[in-house]
């Protein structure tokens, strides 16, 4: 117990550190997921942007990122997470992946939210001479926020689930502390304190965003 | 007002060409409730989203308020949008917005100033009867209350059109009646042209002065509805109008009343105005030596006017029976044989 005592830091570190790893690529990751997100749902046909080249090259590109499983990913983009931020170790190294792995994956939630959007009420304000960019901002973001507030809380869930694996590049973290203690050493109870700290991590966060959701979802 | 003129669509679905409007032309005249009525499929429904290019058609001209809408570039579009209002069948409000924001938001959109917004949606509220109602949502309203907002948020912009979508579709009989009197109601009060599109002759009769029939991308009929209702032509239109009047013979009876000799026929008359009041009947009755048998009868008043429709078996000598009908042709509005040649309708 003594032991474990001391280990209390050791576990406050690295939940800081996943903490730290999950914000910034949360929000570098949104700052890009949402804008592709929408611009995927307004290329659609009969959108406000029709556009098949538009439509398509991102939903390929979308899905190429997205069937890569984040270890084979971040090795696979090390040289590009270098020319970014310098290097392909710790926590920055792991941002970019991070973002990369991320990105993809909200704009894939973001279309789902958006095109729950009734496409009446688009076609309402279409009518009463609303821009398509008023719509857009106004209208469609407005509208799916309960949606897109859940797509933020599985992304950010997933996140979690990635930035154990980012222990591998040295990022530190949840995840490192189970490789490390867990894994190597063979510490049974550091592996079920990690676990317990995760699965309480994830519950409270995907109850925030579904008390968060109800909240702003007025309609019955 | 609107003048659509050999309006076109056709669509691609799948790889096949479907066309929707076969060279449709209309024009309403500024004031006037328009009616287009017509099955599913009929073609309606694009027709009316052609007024404000929701529709873009293949070919043909839009003229709405004298601009010829095809030739708007985007942002005159918009502006024009803005005097045609429409309201639709399944309402298409805001549901993150109470009953106030969901009024309020073109005005927004419009950069409208606060205060002015504030006024203007308060008195659209009071207009359509929701005053109390500014701070619920639209999942706490029922369906006409509903369209009430859909009808205030359309009028928001101050439109000189009303475009109205199946707007009493989904909502029940009782209800109908009363957006129906408010659409009356704001009609005259601002002298508002509407055009709406539904598959209730109930609608038609309630508040239109003008219908045009749909079938199968052509308007196949149109008149005023006094016209339409005492004497139409299509078979399609006959059927609309039997939900008003089921004026049908039974075939049975039709048989056996031809097999009562030549000189026998059911006369299908239409009564309008004054007439449907004179004692017609009377008089045929004591004038000519025949003898007549009502079968059905119903009156019934298309905006203020009367309309009346009988049925009836006249029978007696060939010449009397061929004088009766002769005068009933000058004292009503119309008369039809019904007996003459296969009557299937």
């Amino acid at each position: 117990m003594d032991r474990l005592t001391e280990m209390i830091p050791v576990f406050g570190q690295s939940l800081q550190e996943t903490v730290i790893m999950v914000g910034i690529s949360l929000f570098i990751a949104t700052i890009i997921g949402i804008p592709l997100g929408i611009l995927i749902v307004i290329t659609q046909g009969n959108h406000l942007f029709p556009n098949k080249v538009i439509y398509h090259t991102l939903n390929t590109l979308i899905n190429i990122v997205r069937s890569l499983p984040f270890i084979i990913l971040m090795v696979a983009i090390i040289p590009f997470t270098e020319l970014v931020v310098g290097t392909s170790i710790g926590i920055e190294g792991a941002i970019v992946p991070l973002i990369v792995y991320t990105a993809p994956y909200i704009a894939r939630l973001m279309e789902t939210a958006l095109l729950d959007v009734d496409r009446g009420v688009i076609e309402a304000y279409r009518a009463m001479g609303a821009s398509r960019l008023q719509i857009i901002t106004r209208i469609m973001l407005r509208e799916a926020r309960p949606g897109i507030v859940l797509c933020l809380t599985i992304a950010t869930i997933g996140l979690i689930g990635a930035t154990a694996m980012a222990g591998a590049v040295g990022a530190g973290g949840l995840g490192d502390l189970a490789l490390r203690y867990g894994y190597q050493q063979w510490d049974i109870e550091v592996m079920i304190i990690t676990v317990i700290i995760l699965v309480v991590l994830v519950q409270v966060i995907q109850s925030l965003g579904n008390w968060a959701a109800r909240k702003l979802k007025k309609s019955a | 007002m609107i003048q659509l003129t050999d309006i076109h669509k056709s669509y691609k679905v799948g790889n096949k060409q479907v066309e929707a409007l076969k060279g449709v032309s209309l024009n309403v005249e500024k004031g006037q409730i328009y009616g287009v009525i017509g099955f599913s499929g009929a073609g309606k429904s694009t027709l009316l989203r052609t007024i404000n290019l929701l529709e873009k058609p293949t070919s043909g001209s839009v003229i709405v308020n004298g601009q010829d809408m095809l030739s708007l570039k985007e942002k005159e579009l918009r502006q024009a949008r803005k005097k045609i209002g429409i309201i639709f069948q399944h309402f298409n409000l805001l549901s993150s917005y109470n009953v106030f924001d969901n009024v309020a938001e073109i005005l927004r959109m419009n950069r409208v100033p606060k205060d002015v917004i504030k006024q203007k949606v308060e008195d659209l509220l009071r207009l359509v009867g929701l005053a109390d109602k500014a701070n619920a949502y639209p999942s706490q309203l029922s369906g006409g209350q509903k369209q009430r907002v859909g009808i205030a948020r359309a009028l928001a912009t101050d439109p000189e059109i009303l475009l109205c979508d199946e707007a009493t579709s989904a909502l029940d009989p009782q209800t109908t009646e009363s957006i129906l009197e408010l659409l009356l109601d704001i009609n005259k009060k601002f002298s508002l042209t509407i055009v709406l599109i539904t598959h209730e002759m109930q609608v038609i009769k309630k508040i239109c002065d003008h219908v045009a029939i749909m079938e199968n991308g052509h308007v196949i009929e149109q008149g005023s509805v006094l016209d339409v209702f005492s004497n139409p032509q299509q078979p399609t239109t006959r059927n609309f109008i039997k939900t008003i009047f089921d004026d049908e013979v039974p075939a049975e009876i039709l048989a056996r009343i031809k097999k009562t000799g030549p000189s026998a026929n059911i006369l299908r008359v239409a009564f309008r105005g004054d007439a449907a009041l004179d004692p017609v009947l009377g008089t045929l009755s004591a004038r000519f030596p025949v003898s007549t048998n009502l079968l059905y009868g119903s009156i019934t008043s298309i905006k203020g006017t009367a309309l009346g429709i009988l049925l009836l078996h006249i029978s007696g000598e060939q010449q009397a029976v061929q004088d009766g009908i002769a005068f009933l042709r000058q004292s009503v509005y119309n008369v039809e044989i019904v007996t003459r040649e296969e009557v299937t309708r």
